[in-house]
């Protein structure tokens, strides 16, 4: 039922959208088919812009990938064109592009720019500010070294994380549900867990055998306090009326926590998991400039000890991506587990 | 139907238990003040019987159904459940509270599985869980979530998730309060042809005069809080009623005057 009302509701959007461009396109009096595919011809011309740009000057330095790296803007520059032209039969990829070709027009012209200030007339001052190509060098040339310090960090935070949220679910549920484990553990959530984590890194350096899981610890810390804070909230503001219902049902204790307590606090769960996630980030890349030598945030270190600042940003931008992608799993998962929350809340 | 005759095979003799309420007294503090809900009742139910509780508003109605639940033990008295003193919930005296409390992470067919679940017999048990869902005619929306239903269905579906577990008693806290009055009216007569057929025990807390008379073969009157026992009124008319029918419109203006409400009638 609810399918069916989405669906027509998106074609009663869709078409007002087409009726809106109609009417916006009449006193212009040019094809609409200009307008739609109008950001996706400048987002083309804005990436030849780019190739252009970076064959047209001489290169102020001696960067090995500056042709390369003019093919290939040549040739997102011709994909744009060629998906948007074709865009009827290319169907749900040519509407995607469509959809992003204000970005990719920006995208292009930041580009242009960044080449142009860097590589061509050193707008910027050149070591610390490196152009495209040399970024795209590190990823050539540098590549096993960066792959290696990413699965190396990779490693290092899932092993902390995936620890820190068992403990801090495992925490937070029991505190919620008893009350003598909360007598005992909530003045030491209290004492403890405002304090950053990174504050204990002197003390656990020398009190793990190695440092690798001295910043396992710590990413478990990192990670489990939120979760324990939140999943404890979540717990105790279950309603009591679910807890009366199961009971005259015959629901036992267990069941009350397993299929009660817990189904009802998990909106809450994956706030702290959100949360966690953030500081135990920090706590990652600090913990490998500082005692792991191994990871992107060594990689980091030790980029700019050799003054590599291409390195660095090349770094930067890996760690961006992997980031952004472990939130984007958290809130896939997130979506698949609460799809009941789906118009009750929003968030 | 699918359900009551699947039950009857499955449990012979299930149908309604007595109930005995003894000198029921119980209280609640609230800021160190002792607010007594209820003072010494007393009454018996035959088992099939259908009674309704009647009272003003914040008489403690609804305690004396948790107490009937089992949710809270009373302070002093005793509810015995054929003969069987209550001291705790049990699945054969099932609660339909004034909200669905449907949990929202459940489906409708897991929503009405849980009593089933909760005792560890859903495996073998399954076609109780259709069998409930159809009986309450919603069998396409057995995969629907709770915000996907109205409040009806919604109530439709608390009521068959209490029915799959073969109540002997069904306690009925104002199940239907806040459905408009045609589904009310709907409903009412669903549940009263539910009761004849099947011949649970069922205790209903309602504020509808008219409900209570229409449903009931037994209306006990409340007073003003601490609840006492007012009246205990039997409405001696055969089933299926008719709303028109004019024995129960003056046992209604009957009820309203012990209730101090015949002015306005």
């Amino acid at each position: 039922m609810s399918t069916y009302s989405e669906t027509s509701r998106a074609a009663v959007l869709a078409q007002t959208a087409e009726e809106g461009a109609a009417l916006e396109a009449r006193p212009l009096s040019l094809p609409s088919s200009f307008l739609v595919n109008g950001p996706a011809v400048f987002a083309s011309l804005a990436w030849a812009g780019f190739g252009l740009s970076c064959l047209w000057w001489e290169d102020l330095g001696d960067w090995s990938r500056t042709h390369e790296l003019a093919i290939t803007a040549f040739v997102v520059a011709v994909g744009i064109l060629a998906t948007t032209l074709g865009g009827s039969r290319l169907g749900r990829f040519a509407a995607g592009l469509r959809a992003r070709a204000p970005w990719l027009l920006a995208l292009g012209l930041f580009l242009t720019l960044w080449e142009v200030a860097t590589a061509k007339f050193a707008w910027l001052p050149l070591p610390f500010f490196p152009p495209p190509q040399a970024i795209v060098e590190v990823y050539t040339d540098d590549l096993p070294k960066l792959l290696a310090s990413a699965f190396a960090s990779v490693k290092l935070q899932l092993v902390g994380y995936a620890i820190g949220a068992a403990a801090g679910f495992i925490t937070g549920v029991s505190i919620g549900w008893s009350r003598s484990v909360g007598y005992w553990v909530h003045p030491i959530l209290r004492f403890i867990g405002p304090l950053p984590a990174t504050a204990w890194l002197p003390i656990a350096f020398f009190c793990f055998p190695s440092s690798w899981s001295a910043s396992t610890f710590l990413i478990a810390l990192a990670t489990a306090f939120p979760v324990t804070v939140l999943t404890w909230s979540g717990v105790a503001s279950v309603s009591s009326a679910y807890y009366d219902v199961a009971r005259t049902l015959g629901a036992k204790p267990s069941f009350l926590v397993l299929k009660v307590a817990i189904p009802a606090a998990l909106p809450h769960v994956f706030v702290g998991l959100f949360m966690g996630l953030g500081s135990s980030f920090a706590v990652l890349v600090v913990a490998e400039m500082i005692g792991v030598k191994a990871g992107l945030g060594w990689y980091l270190q030790w980029a700019q000890g050799w003054a590599a600042y291409a390195n660095m940003y090349a770094a930067l931008i890996v760690m961006s991506l992997l980031c952004s992608g472990a939130i984007t799993l958290l809130f896939r998962t997130r979506d698949r587990l609460l799809v009941w929350q789906k118009g009750v809340v929003k968030w | 139907m699918v359900a009551l005759a699947i039950a009857e095979r499955d449990r012979p003799g299930a149908a309604g238990a007595s109930l005995d309420v003894k000198g029921v007294s119980h209280a609640f503090d609230i800021d160190g003040a002792v607010l007594p809900v209820l003072e010494d009742v007393s009454f018996k139910i035959a088992p099939g019987e259908f009674v309704a509780l009647l009272g003003p508003s914040g008489c403690g109605k609804s305690t004396l159904l948790r107490l009937v639940a089992g949710l809270e033990a009373p302070r002093s008295g005793s509810l015995r459940e054929d003969g069987d003193v209550i001291t705790g919930p049990f699945p054969s005296r099932v609660v339909v509270f004034q909200d669905p409390t449907l949990f929202p992470w459940r489906t409708v067919w897991h929503n009405v599985a849980l009593g089933l679940e909760a005792q560890g017999i859903l495996k073998s048990q399954r076609h109780r869980v259709d069998a409930a869902i159809d009986l309450v005619g919603l069998s396409a929306f057995r995969n629907a979530y709770p915000h996907q239903l109205s409040g009806g269905m919604a109530q439709r579906v608390a009521l068959a998730r209490a029915l799959v577990n073969d109540p002997r008693i069904l306690v009925l806290d104002e199940p239907l309060g806040k459905l408009d009055s045609l589904t009310r009216i709907t409903m009412q007569a669903e549940i009263s042809a539910l009761w004849q057929r099947s011949g649970f025990t069922t205790l209903l807390v309602t504020h509808d005069v008219e409900e209570a008379v229409f449903l009931a073969n037994r209306v006990i009157v409340f007073s003003e809080r601490p609840a006492r026992i007012k009246a205990d009124i039997a409405v001696d008319r055969p089933f299926p009623r008719h709303r028109g029918d004019p024995a129960l419109a003056e046992l209604r203006r009957h009820i309203l005057g012990l209730l101090g409400l015949d002015a306005t009638w």
